[in-house]
């Protein structure tokens, strides 16, 4: 370690050595950094299940323009709109297709006892181009009355069942009193929105929602002709439909937009966010508190080193070569500790916690510069070290 | 080098402000010869150290004018400041060693100022300029587990390994045995005859003045004699 740090600044590692030196004080600064990269983890773990299950749904359709209410707010939190605008959505150039979508929860209890709340998706059966490739070829099974395709994610359901449907097992279960038998499986996953979903036909749909209309589905789901753009169809809907009633988003913007509500609109997305707020901030303090103490406590070498004509640039290195170390050292076991709990997070609850590259990495470089900030406002107290006091 | 090493003329010096501002150098002016060993002495209080500190351009100059190795200090940037401090020596009373460092590695922090040879020169530089100080068995030992002799001699390594060309030193000796405290300035007064280091030294020793070849006596701030040998 020594010998690597002396290559790397091409001088003694007095940062490390001075950090090494008090083992105490290092764990503890290791300890409180590993602590905030942990706090920070889980929040943005949190926040990215919660993302990831927002924008989920939107992997069992395929649609290029989505068309919804203006009272709605999410692909799944979305009000009625009139089929009506279907037709005159249909006669915009640039439109090629078009299909409705519904969209409910449907509550119901499993024989074991174990409550389970699905969000059903009632598509058209004979526009399979509207569902997602994985799914279309199955969307023939539910031409039949009250057949289902099963998440394979579904909270509560028995693997014995998602084994047996896969195998080719139908499986019959009762909601609102009727009888609904899962032919399929798709895989999407539960999340916060439901336990699971389920893709059923249009007609079974608007069975078992019986206060729902074919008049007035949830969404309309636009093709556009090959060699169209997307964003043109959308700006030709735009002018002609109603904007104070209908709102007309491609699929990607209506992505966003759902992120950005679940994000800055609800008050999970704030708390999250507060969260990483705070884990920065409880790493800021600890370092700080850490890399002043030391100042603090060398101010005498330090008034020494500047006696003997060592300039800002190399206090700065010293307390910038401790900031580093300390993030670095804090980082890996906040990083394993963080890995550990998400895997103990998706056992326990199925939500889609993962830890991807981009997020290591971004937070390790905010690690850095956490640190970094952290030394800038200690080497303040440098000021303190004045070599005239010292004889 | 043209002129001595240090020329000090009209030198006054104040502390405090308004009401608490108090004189502490008195129009002092002293010229020392190069490769030569001066004693300041004068009781407590008389401006020893704080004249030792306006030489060695660790506090600025209100008044008068101080040429260190023909450098006017009055004026003088901080940069030019710190430039001309790696030139010099300094020995405190206290060691100021840094605790986390061996004897060695603090001896080093007197070379990697200056960024000039590599490590392993460093370290044999080092590690020579602890045997001549008879700690050659101390070499990778910590300060912690030097005693108070030893890390004032490894102080004295740290001040001696850059071939300073002036050294100024605060009672170094108060920490050190009778025997080292010798061995420290026959090492000085040798220096300043090999190499023509230039010492200015605060001390009530009298076994060293006897080895001194100027003694200055400091009162209330002014100079009340000043004799050569
Ligand atoms: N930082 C300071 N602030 C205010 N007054 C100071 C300061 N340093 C020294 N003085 C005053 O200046 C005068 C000279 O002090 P100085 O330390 O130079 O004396 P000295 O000869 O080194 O004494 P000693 O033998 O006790 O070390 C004293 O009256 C002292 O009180
Ligand atoms: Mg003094």
């Amino acid at each position: 370690m020594n010998w690597l740090l002396t290559q790397l600044f091409g001088r003694l590692p007095i940062g490390w050595l001075q950090l090494s030196h008090n083992k105490g004080r290092l764990f503890a600064a290791v300890s409180g950094v590993a602590f905030a990269n942990l706090l920070v983890f889980m929040q943005l773990g949190i926040m990215g299940a919660l993302n990831g299950s927002t924008v989920a749904p939107y992997a069992i359709i395929d649609t290029d323009i989505i068309l919804s209410s203006q009272e709605g707010n999410t692909l799944t939190d979305s009000e009625h709109i009139a089929r009506v605008w279907m037709l005159q959505a249909l006669g915009v150039a640039g439109v090629a297709d078009v299909s409705p979508l519904y969209i409910g929860n449907l509550p119901f209890t499993l024989d074991d006892g174990t409550s389970v709340s699905l969000l059903v998706f009632g598509v058209n059966t004979t526009q399979p181009g509207f569902v997602s490739p994985a799914i279309a070829p199955l969307l023939s099974k539910l031409t039949l009355e009250n057949t289902t395709l099963l998440d394979e994610g579904t909270r509560g359901m028995p693997t014995s069942v998602i084994d047996g449907l896969k195998a080719g097992a139908p499986f019959a279960f009762e909601a609102s009193g009727q009888t609904l038998t899962a032919v399929g499986t798709m895989n999407v996953g539960g999340g916060f929105l439901a336990d699971g979903m389920m893709m059923v036909s249009d007609q079974t749909f608007l069975q078992f929602f019986g206060s729902r209309s074919s008049a007035a589905p949830d969404h309309i789901m636009v093709r556009v002709a090959d060699g169209v753009s997307p964003e043109t169809v959308a700006a030709r809907l735009s002018d002609v439909l109603p904007a104070l009633t209908v709102r007309v988003q491609t699929n990607e913007a209506a992505q966003a937009a759902d992120l950005s509500f679940m994000s800055s609109e609800r008050p999970t997305g704030i708390i999250f966010g507060f969260g990483v707020f705070m884990g920065i901030l409880v790493g800021l303090v600890i370092v700080y508190q850490v890399l002043s103490t030391d100042v603090a406590d060398h101010l005498r070498e330090y008034a020494t080193f500047k006696a003997m004509g060592y300039g800002q640039p190399f206090f700065l290195g010293i307390i910038f070569e401790e900031a580093i170390v300390l993030a670095v050292f804090g980082f890996i076991p906040g990083l394993i500790a963080s890995m550990g709990l998400y895997a103990g997070l998706v056992a326990v609850t199925g939500l889609p916690v993962t830890m991807d590259a981009s997020r290591a990495i971004l937070v390790f470089l905010g690690t850095l510069t956490a640190c970094t900030i952290s030394g800038a406002i200690a080497t303040r107290r440098l000021a303190n070290a004045d070599p005239a006091d010292l004889f | 080098m043209s002129g001595a090493p240090i020329v000090v003329s009209g030198l006054n010096h104040f502390f405090g402000t308004g009401e608490a501002r108090k004189q502490a150098i008195f129009d002092i002016n002293v010229t020392v010869k190069r490769g030569s060993l001066t004693i300041l002495m004068g009781p407590s209080g008389s401006g020893k150290t704080t004249l030792l500190t306006l030489i060695g351009a660790l506090r600025d100059i209100q008044d008068g004018s101080v040429y260190l190795l023909d450098r006017e200090l009055n004026g003088a940037t901080e940069g030019e400041l710190v430039a001309l401090r790696r030139r010099l020596g300094f020995i405190f009373q206290a060691h100021n060693l840094h605790e986390s460092l061996t004897a060695t590695q603090n001896v080093r922090m007197g070379l990697e100022v200056h960024g000039k040879g590599n490590a392993s020169l460093q370290r044999a530089a080092s590690h020579h300029m602890l045997d001549l100080l008879g700690l050659a068995d101390r070499r990778d030992y910590l300060p912690g587990n030097l005693s108070g002799g030893q890390k004032q001699r490894v102080a004295v390594a740290r001040a001696l390994v850059a071939n300073p060309q002036i050294v100024l030193a605060d009672e170094p000796t108060a920490a050190l045995d009778k025997e080292s405290g010798h061995t420290v300035v026959e090492m000085l007064k040798t220096l300043g005859q090999v190499r023509g280091t230039t010492t200015v030294m605060v001390t009530h020793d009298p076994r060293i003045l006897e080895l001194a070849d100027r003694i200055i006596k400091l009162e209330d701030g002014s100079v009340v004699s000043d004799e050569s040998n």
